[in-house]
C-alpha cells in the first residue's frame, strides 16, 4: 500500500511534469532542412541529432532530408514556412540566397542559417561552428603519434572553412613536431566514400600513418583501420567504425544551441545574431581519447581542450607565416575573426597550393 | 492456359497505353511499398500526387520543375528517334549554363533589353558545342557516343566547379564557391507576381511544336524515323547519315543548354555547384515514357516532375523518406520497360477443352 502511494504520487509528478513541459512547449514547430541523408553518419546526422534534443525538448519538428542547393531549396523552404513551422535551420551553406528569399516573404518565421554569411532581413540569423578548435587537438595528437612525419589530410572544397582547418590543424602539430608535414588530396566533394576512400589510399602511399579528414563519410576511417594507419573521424564519434585506426573525433554537436533558439522562439525573445562557437560553448566536441595514445598526451589534451575552452590558447597565435614566409599574424597577437573568415592561404608547413 | 504469340507487328494501340499502364502499376506498387513501410497507402499517395499541385503556388511550381524536363526530353527525342544514344544531357545542359552564366556576368550590374537574348543563345550555343564533341567523336572516329556523352557530364561538372571556386567567385563572397547575382536584364522575366514560374516556359512550348512539325511533317523527320527503324536501309536510300548524327546532336545540345539558362537566369540567379538536380538523366524517363512523342513528353514531364514535388510534401507531412521520389521515378522507369514486352508479343488464353 505505502509502496502503492508512492508510486502513485511519482507517476503522477511525472504526469505533471510532461504536462507542463507540453504547456510551455506550446505549438512552436520546428522545421530542418538537410542537404544530405540523415544516416551519413556525418554532417546531416549531427543536424538530425540536434533535432532530436529539440524533440526531446517537448517541441515540434519536421525535416526533409537530401535537398539539393539548386532551384529546389526554396519551394521546400516556402513549403515549410507555408505549413505552420515557426523556425526553420537550414543546415548547409548553398541555401543561402533561398533562405533570405524565403525570409522576406514570411517576416513572422525565424530562419537560421548554418555556415552563411547573409542576413539579410530581421528573421535571418546565421550560425556556425569553430570546427578549427578541435583540429588544434587532432593536430597536437597527429604531430604526436606520428613517425614517418608525413601526415595526410583530405579536404572538400578550397574554402576559407577548410583551409582554415587545415592551417590550425598544422599550426598545432608544428608545436609539438617542427620536422612534420601536411599533404593534402583534394576530393572535391563533401561525400562520396568511393573518392574519398580512393584519396586516404592516395596519401597512405605517399608514407602518411596519421590521416586527417574534412570530408564527411565513414570511408576514410576504414580505410586507415585496413592500412594501419590512425585517423581521426569527421562530425560525429567514428570509433565504431574503425576502432583501431580512429584515436578520437571531433563532434558537431548542434542541439544546444538548437534547444536554445527554439525555446527563445517560444518566449518570444528570439533576435537576429551570428553565433560562431566553439568548444567552450560545446558546438565543438572532442569523443573519448583513445587508449593507444600515451597517459602524458591524453592528460596534454585535455589540458590544451580547457584552455581553448576558457580562451587562454587561441588556435591563431602569432607568430603564423605563410608559405612563402611572409608574416601573417604577429607575434604575441592572435588572429581576428574576420581574418579567419576569409582565410584563404596556407600557413608554411602545408605542401601544395590551394587549387584554384 | 496462357501461352504467348509473337504479334507479326507491334501493337499501335499498346504502344500509347503502355505509358498509361506504367504510371497506374508504378501507383499500385508505390502503394504497397508506403504500406509495408507502414504509412496509410492512400494517404501518402495524396500527399505525393495531389496535395503538392493543389493551389495556385503548387501548380507553378510543377510547372517550373516540368520545363527543363521537357525541353531536354524534347531535344533527346530528336537523338533517340534516330538510333543516337547520347545520355549526356546533364553535361550539356552544365556547359550551356556555364557558357550562358559567363556571358551573364560580363553584364554584371548592367541593364539593357539586349542582355537577355545573348545570354539565352550563349546557353543554346553552349550546350551545342559540348554536343558535338561525342557526335563528332562518333562520326569520323566511330566512337561509342553512349561512353563519351555520359563521361562529358562529370568533365562539365569539373569545369563548373573550378570556375565558381576560383576564377568566377563572388569577389565579396568570402570565398565561397558562387558567382556574384545576375542583374536583372540577364535574368528571364516572372511570367506571375509572386511564383516564380517563368519566361522559360514559353522555349520548351516553342521546342515542342518545332519538333512536332520536323518529325511528322518535314524530309529530316522521315530521315530520322527510318534510320532509327534501320541504319542499313538509311544507308541503302542514300541518307547523308553523318550530317544527321552531327545535327540531331546539337539540337539535343541545344535544348538541354537552353534548360540550363532556365535554371540559372530563371529561379537561382546566379552559377554555383549545383544547378540541376540531375535533370539530364531524368529527362532520359520523360522522353521515353513520352513515346519520344512531342506531346506525349509534355504529359510525362509533368507525371515525372510531380515525383519530385511530392517526395518532399510526403516527407513534410508525413515523414516518408525523401528518398522515395527516386524509387517512384525507377519504377515508372522499369514498369515501363517491362509493358513494353505488350507492344511485341501478346498473352492468348486457351481453353483446355478442344
Amino acid at each position: 500500500m505505502h509502496k502503492f502511494l508512492i508510486r502513485s504520487f511519482v507517476s503522477s509528478l511525472v504526469l505533471l511534469f510532461t504536462l507542463t513541459v507540453a504547456a510551455v512547449a506550446k505549438d512552436v514547430k520546428a522545421a530542418f532542412v538537410y542537404i544530405g541523408p540523415t544516416g551519413d553518419h556525418g554532417w546531416t546526422y549531427q543536424h538530425d541529432v540536434g533535432r532530436k534534443a529539440v524533440e526531446a525538448a517537448g517541441f515540434k519538428t519536421t525535416y526533409v532530408e537530401g535537398v539539393p542547393e539548386s532551384a529546389d531549396a526554396e519551394r521546400v523552404l516556402r513549403q515549410l514556412a507555408n505549413s505552420g513551422h515557426d523556425v526553420i535551420f537550414t543546415t548547409s551553406f548553398g541555401y543561402m540566397n533561398p533562405t533570405n528569399k524565403v525570409a522576406k516573404e514570411f517576416p513572422n518565421v525565424k530562419f537560421e542559417h548554418a555556415t552563411g554569411y547573409k542576413r539579410e532581413h530581421p528573421n535571418v540569423s546565421t550560425y556556425a561552428a569553430r570546427f578549427y578548435e578541435g583540429r588544434t587537438i587532432l593536430g597536437t595528437i597527429a604531430g604526436t603519434m606520428t613517425k614517418s612525419n608525413v601526415i595526410g589530410y583530405v579536404a572538400s572544397f578550397p574554402i576559407p572553412e577548410v583551409i582554415r582547418g587545415i592551417n590550425s590543424f598544422t599550426l598545432a602539430a608544428q608545436k609539438v613536431n617542427p620536422n612534420i608535414k601536411t599533404k593534402i588530396v583534394w576530393a572535391f566533394t563533401w561525400y562520396d566514400p568511393g573518392k574519398e576512400a580512393e584519396a586516404a589510399k592516395a596519401l597512405i602511399d605517399q608514407g602518411a600513418d596519421v590521416i586527417a579528414q574534412h570530408t564527411d563519410s565513414t570511408a576514410i576511417v576504414q580505410m586507415a583501420e585496413k592500412a594501419g594507419v590512425y585517423a581521426f573521424g569527421q562530425a560525429s564519434d567514428m570509433d565504431k567504425f574503425a576502432p583501431k585506426a580512429v584515436l578520437t573525433s571531433v563532434e558537431n554537436n548542434w542541439g544546444p544551441y538548437y534547444v536554445d533558439r527554439v525555446k527563445a522562439v517560444a518566449n518570444g525573445t528570439w533576435n537576429q545574431k551570428d553565433t560562431w562557437h566553439g568548444i567552450g560553448d560545446g558546438m565543438v566536441v572532442i569523443s573519448d581519447l583513445d587508449s593507444q595514445m600515451p597517459a602524458d598526451l591524453r592528460s596534454k589534451v585535455k589540458k590544451l581542450q580547457a584552455d581553448l575552452a576558457s580562451g587562454k590558447v587561441h588556435s591563431f597565435t602569432g607568430p603564423i607565416y605563410d608559405q612563402k614566409g611572409n608574416l601573417m599574424v604577429a607575434e604575441g597577437k592572435t588572429a581576428d575573426d574576420g581574418m579567419l573568415a576569409g582565410m584563404m592561404t596556407y600557413v608554411k608547413g602545408v605542401e601544395g597550393d590551394i587549387p584554384k | 492456359m496462357i501461352k504467348i504469340v509473337k504479334r507479326d507487328q507491334p501493337s499501335r494501340a499498346i504502344f500509347f497505353f503502355t505509358p498509361v499502364l506504367a504510371i497506374f502499376l508504378t501507383l499500385v506498387a508505390g502503394g504497397l511499398i508506403f504500406f509495408i513501410l507502414g504509412f496509410k497507402p492512400f494517404e501518402a499517395l495524396k500527399f505525393f500526387f495531389i496535395v503538392p499541385i493543389a493551389d495556385k503556388y503548387g501548380f507553378s511550381e510543377l510547372l517550373l520543375k516540368a520545363t527543363p524536363l521537357c525541353l531536354i526530353a524534347i531535344g533527346l527525342s530528336f537523338c533517340f528517334k534516330s538510333n543516337n544514344w547520347n545520355i549526356g544531357a546533364e553535361g550539356q545542359l552544365t556547359f550551356g549554363a556555364i557558357v550562358s552564366g559567363g556571358v551573364a556576368l560580363l553584364f554584371y550590374e548592367q541593364e539593357g533589353f539586349y542582355i537577355l537574348p545573348i545570354v539565352i543563345l550563349a546557353g543554346a550555343i553552349g550546350g551545342m558545342l559540348y554536343a558535338s564533341i561525342p557526335a563528332i567523336l562518333k562520326t569520323y572516329f566511330n566512337t561509342n557516343e553512349i561512353l563519351v556523352s555520359l563521361m562529358l557530364v562529370y568533365v562539365s561538372k569539373l569545369i563548373l566547379d573550378y570556375l565558381v571556386v576560383g576564377p568566377w567567385s563572388n569577389p565579396e563572397g568570402f570565398n565561397f564557391p558562387e558567382t556574384r547575382q545576375f542583374s536583372d536584364s540577364a535574368k528571364l522575366p516572372l511570367l506571375f507576381e509572386g511564383l516564380r514560374i517563368h519566361a522559360g516556359i514559353f522555349l520548351a512550348l516553342a521546342a515542342v511544336v518545332i519538333s512536332w512539325f520536323v518529325f511528322y511533317k518535314t524530309y529530316l523527320g522521315f530521315q530520322m524515323k527510318v534510320s532509327g527503324f534501320s541504319l542499313k536501309t538509311a544507308k541503302y536510300a542514300g541518307y547523308k547519315g553523318k550530317k544527321m548524327i552531327i545535327l540531331v546532336f546539337l539540337i539535343s545540345g541545344a535544348c538541354a543548354g537552353l534548360a540550363g539558362v532556365g535554371e540559372i537566369t530563371g529561379p537561382i540567379g546566379q552559377l554555383h555547384r549545383e544547378i540541376s538536380p540531375d535533370y539530364g538523366f531524368t529527362a532520359i524517363i520523360v522522353a521515353f515514357l513520352g513515346r519520344l512523342h512531342p506531346v506525349g513528353i509534355i504529359f510525362a514531364s509533368l507525371v515525372v516532375a510531380i515525383t519530385y514535388l511530392g517526395a518532399e510534401t510526403a516527407q513534410i507531412f508525413m515523414q516518408i523518406p525523401k528518398y522515395t521520389g527516386q524509387v517512384f521515378q525507377g519504377m515508372i522507369l522499369f514498369f515501363l520497360l517491362a509493358s513494353d514486352y505488350l507492344l511485341f508479343f501478346k498473352i492468348k488464353f486457351i481453353g483446355s477443352k478442344k
